[in-house]
């Protein structure tokens, strides 16, 4: 081809040719087609601009496929920006390409278009810029601070997601989700590269947070509600994304695990986002209740498509017939495909008709003029009239259909589309049952198949959002918390350190009586009662002397309202608990030799405590849970259970409380926002975690020590607003610095840690009085 | 005595019997024996005493009662006046005397030590002891001791106590049937039974979502209330809203998917 261009030319276009200097021989190819519309679009100027900055390109070293893009993109993108975008552009380019980020101006190029027609303005297009740029000076690597060095890793993945990410969040959105990325990931190249092809799971999650549109997580108890009111029954909801399957888009569906539906719906056509889940619940209720499965073996795939389409019908109408407002909404979001919309002879028509049948049963103000549309639609009436009708009957009345309108270009590959795909029906995948391999008689003899269920090992990861002080968000599911059962040790063990404090037992016991009668309530306006309440009675008095009929309730008495005190108890079984007592306390041991019991260790010394408070606590009578953690990253935090709310202070949990041992990291906020979940669902008055711990939250991949302590924080103010009371009993004697911060006044540092356990239930006693 | 007459229901009460509970009630009372009625809030339990009350041609004495509500509010008390002091009888006392069914509603409401007062009246005894007055007071024999209580919304405390509860014969009431309320709403209030028939299914999901956020169903008392304003004229969404939905419920979630009920039904 470039040879005939060669052999003949139009002066003009050699003049142009010119102009851009010398080319690239692929340039050569297209330069015609580019020019021809280039100049369709552009101004005069526009195209002189236009062929200098592409031999700017020629030359800048990168080979031709940047001036390739930018002959082809270029036309377009002006139209959409207009010409005058063409210097901030360069100069743009010109940053890049001065970095060493050269390479992702390729892919910059690529998407230049497709982001321009997104952005639409100038302006925006200019904050699109700034915000990569900024991206860009923040991502480029460098080696000693004075020059950068490495290539940005994750710029060329974010222009290839651009149009995409703009497609689904604005560019305020888009700031937020870059920002998001570059904070957590600047110094992870790797990691990077995922977050900004949107390959990992806290992308899509950030993503997902800065869409627009009605999402089902924010709507699920609504929704539970709304099957529930309006249907008498329940069904989880799975959602599924619609964005990144782009070629298969899914539709909902049910199965014996869920309803599935789209993660967000946006409006459309008037009709909330919340009607239209509505309405794919009311659709797949429908089915569930008047859909029983028949045999597809018999019927040819258009026949089924035929007969899903009447069934869909058939349970809207009797959905309807219970709630006549979902018809509003169905009319809103059915299509209402043009009868000639579709032309036979060119593409296949099979769903462009079933549409229009649909649509005419369901508006009884339908358009269409089709005798057979409107014949089947009357008798898919006369058949409802009178009585539920059933899917057989549908089923029936499609082939019918199917028999009447057939045509040969049904059989076309093309098949019109368009204005055809009802977006609340379900796939209908229940609605049929197949004669499987093993249902005939003579296969009697082969074994079937029985899959075995993998059996379930613990239980699955709750996840925990975790509080970034940086940006002052929560970063979304960022810790996993694995809950097991503590494993189990001699219960004896548990018995004998109680034996081993028995004087102290003693005196706590002293305390523990004082402290069970208590809050004295006072109820007035009694007429019998303890003592006389004297305002009243004076009240009364002068009633009476005025001549008006005194109140006779003029005593008031007391009463004594229990304690109402839930209580969790979380212990940090980190690994710094296996230090013996002086090396906790930072120092060497005095005189290690003489001092009896110096060799245990902090655990130990947790564990005699945790008894004896145990012990009080249960003697008082209060709820009590305990659970231990540690954590190793924040894909593992583990949290023990060694007793619940209804376990009883037995062999059992002092078994576990005798097994417990210390290993791995603190990450903290994520243990109390766990141990919070099932305090807070506790019925009572006050609600108290305690928090016994050696040491500073941190873990092993977390290098910034402030992270997890801000994050702690959070999660103390967070429990403050669920109504539970944090308290820390701290044995790290240098731990005032940051206990402080995280816990307000709610702390207490035990320096003379071998007085632990005297010190616990006392501790937990003054708290409770 | 006109004291007694004051108390007689004297126009009959409409009534729809869900079952065989108007004969059931007839024996009891026959033998007088003491009756708790049980159900929900707005299901009919007052409306069925006061119908058997008028069937029974017998006065009706009600007390609501209440937390405040103590021993003497019941049998009654000495009054100061400018002479001295003077006795006045209390609703239970009075009905023991005049020989008319007293009707304790919402007992579990009060006070346990004032609940403990009807115990003398309900067993063989019959009698009311007057401990201040010095007087045993011997029922008359038309009296009838009626409770009612609500066992859904109150706590763990408020629960009538064991030897109170084995005193009485008893009655679960429930919300009618779909056709029943419907038949009850339109004969209440006159509407036509297709609207009762939308607001008894309005009714039907919120009593779906009782404990899902929701303490009490919609009661059939709200059914009416709503069917009375859109006798009156009122847009049928709005009376439903104003009537059935914003009384019973502050969480936004539920009120949006009973307005959504709402829309739903009305076409």
């Amino acid at each position: 081809m470039a040879e005939a261009h060669t052999e003949y030319e139009h002066p003009l276009m050699k003049g142009y040719r010119e102009q851009l200097g010398f080319g690239f021989p692929q340039v050569a190819q297209v330069f015609e087609d580019c020019m021809a519309e280039a100049l369709s679009a552009l101004s005069r100027e526009g195209i002189d601009a236009y062929l200098e900055y592409a031999r700017f390109l020629c030359k800048m070293g990168r080979g031709a496929e940047p001036v390739l893009i930018f002959l082809e993109e270029w036309p377009s993108v002006a139209t959409t920006l207009g010409e005058s975008a063409l210097p901030a552009l360069k100069a743009f380019i010109h940053k890049m390409y001065k970095s060493p980020n050269g390479k992702a101006i390729v892919p910059f190029l690529q998407s230049l278009a497709a982001t321009a027609r997104r952005l639409h303005s100038q302006e925006q297009m200019q904050d699109y810029m700034d915000l990569t740029l900024d991206f860009m000076g923040r991502t480029t690597g460098s080696i000693h601070g004075i020059h950068t060095t490495f290539a940005s890793p994750g710029l060329p993945e974010f222009f290839q997601q651009t149009p995409f990410l703009l497609s689904q969040v604005s560019i305020a959105g888009l700031k937020n989700w870059v920002e998001y990325g570059i904070r957590n990931y600047h110094d992870h190249p790797d990691r990077q590269r995922d977050y900004f092809s949107l390959q990992s799971a806290d992308s899509r999650a950030m993503m997902q947070r800065e869409r627009s549109g009605t999402l089902l997580f924010d709507n699920e108890r609504k929704l539970d509600m709304y099957l529930r009111g309006l249907w008498n029954v329940s069904d989880h909801f799975v959602p599924y994304s619609l964005k990144f399957d782009e070629l298969r888009k899914p539709i909902p569906y049910y199965d014996k695990l869920g309803i599935r539906l789209p993660d967000v719906f946006d409006d459309r056509n008037g009709v909330t986002g919340i009607d239209r889940y509505r309405a794919v619940l009311a659709h797949v209720v429908g089915h569930k209740r008047w859909t029983t499965a028949i045999f597809a073996d018999n019927m040819s795939p258009f026949q089924r498509m035929s007969a899903e389409f009447l069934e869909d019908s058939r349970v809207e109408y009797l959905a309807m017939r219970q709630y006549p407002g979902l018809r509003r909404i169905f009319l809103a979001l059915h299509p209402v495909p043009a009868e000639d919309a579709c032309d036979p002879e060119q593409e296949s028509a099979v769903r462009h008709r079933l549409a229009m049948l649909s649509r005419a049963i369901l508006d009884a103000n339908h358009p269409y003029q089709n005798p057979d549309i409107i014949e089947f639609a009357q008798r898919f009436h006369a058949l409802m009239e009178q009585s539920e009708s059933s899917t057989q009957e549908m089923a029936d009345l499609a082939v019918a259909f199917g028999a009447r309108t057939r045509r040969q270009s049904d059989q076309l590959p093309k098949i019109h589309f368009q204005d055809t795909e009802i977006d609340y029906r379900d796939d209908n995948r229940q609605m049929w049952k197949f004669i499987e391999e093993g249902d005939e008689e003579e296969a009697f003899d082969q074994n079937r198949k029985v899959e075995l269920e993998e059996e379930i090992k613990g239980l699955p990861p709750r996840h925990y959002p975790e509080w970034d002080y940086n940006s002052q968000t929560y970063r979304p599911d960022w810790a996993s918390v694995y809950e097991a059962l503590h494993p189990k040790g001699n219960a004896a063990d548990i018995d004998r350190l109680l034996d081993k404090h028995s004087a102290l037992a003693k005196r706590l016991k002293r305390m523990l009586d004082l402290l069970k009668p208590q809050d004295k309530v006072r109820i007035r306006y009694q007429e019998e009662g303890s003592e006389l309440d004297l305002d009243v009675a004076l009240r009364s008095l002068i009633d009476f002397k005025g001549g008006a009929t005194p109140d006779p309730r003029i005593n008031m008495s007391h009463k004594t309202s229990g304690r109402n005190i839930a209580v969790m108890l979380l212990l940090d079984l980190s690994e710094s608990l296996n230090e013996s007592v002086f090396a906790g306390m930072g120092g060497k041991p005095p005189n290690s030799q003489k001092v009896a019991g110096s060799s245990q260790t902090i655990l130990e010394l947790s564990q005699e405590a945790v008894s004896l408070l145990a012990w009080a606590v249960d003697k008082l009578g209060d709820p009590f849970a305990i659970g231990g953690f540690h954590s190793d990253t924040r894909h593992d935090v583990r949290y023990l259970h060694i007793k619940g709310y209804s376990e009883q202070w037995n062999d059992e949990v002092k078994g576990r409380l005798a097994a417990m041992k210390a290993a791995y990291s603190t990450r903290m906020g994520a243990a109390m926002r766990h141990g919070a979940h099932y305090l807070e669902n506790q019925k009572a008055e006050k609600k108290l975690m305690l928090i016994l711990t050696d040491g500073e939250p941190s873990d092993v991949d977390t290098n910034d020590e402030r992270l997890l302590i801000e994050d702690t924080r959070q999660a103390v103010k967070e429990l403050d607003t669920k109504g539970i009371y944090t308290y820390c009993i701290s044995l790290d004697p240098k731990a005032d610095e940051y206990v402080r911060d995280i816990f307000g006044k709610q702390y207490t540092v035990i320096d003379n840690i071998q007085r632990l356990p005297e010190r616990l239930p006392e501790l937990f006693m003054a708290l409770t009085k | 005595m006109s004291n007694k007459d004051q108390y007689k229901v004297h126009k009959e009460p409409f009534y729809q019997a869900q079952g065989k509970e108007v004969a059931l009630y007839e024996a009891a009372y026959a033998a007088r024996l003491p009756v708790m009625v049980k159900g929900p809030t707005g299901c009919g339990k007052s409306r069925f005493v006061e119908y058997m009350a008028w069937k029974l041609g017998k006065p009706l004495i009600t007390v609501a009662c209440n937390e405040d509500m103590t021993a003497s509010d019941l049998v009654g008390r000495y009054l100061l006046d400018a002479n001295g002091t003077r006795w006045l009888d209390g609703p239970l006392t009075t009905a023991a005397r005049i020989g008319a069914i007293c009707y304790l509603d919402e007992i579990v409401e009060a006070r346990q030590d004032t609940t403990v007062v009807i115990h003398p009246l309900t067993d063989h005894r019959r009698t009311l002891p007057l401990d201040k007055k010095g007087e045993l007071l011997e029922a008359h024999p038309d009296f009838q001791l009626v409770i009612s209580y609500n066992p859904g919304y109150q706590n763990l405390m408020k629960d009538l106590k064991q030897s109170t509860k084995q005193r009485f014969t008893a009655f679960d009431f429930d919300y009618p049937g779909v056709k029943l309320e419907t038949g009850i709403v339109a004969k209440e209030t006159g509407t036509d039974e297709e609207m009762a028939a939308k607001l008894v299914k309005i009714g039907t999901t919120a009593r779906n979502l009782k404990g899902h956020g929701l303490d009490e169903g919609i009661s059939t008392r709200l059914l009416v209330y709503a069917a009375t304003l859109i006798k009156g004229g009122v847009e049928p969404r709005d009376a439903c809203r104003m009537a059935l939905v914003r009384p019973i419920t502050d969480d936004a979630d539920i009120r949006e998917t009973l307005d959504h009920a709402i829309d739903a039904t009305f076409d």
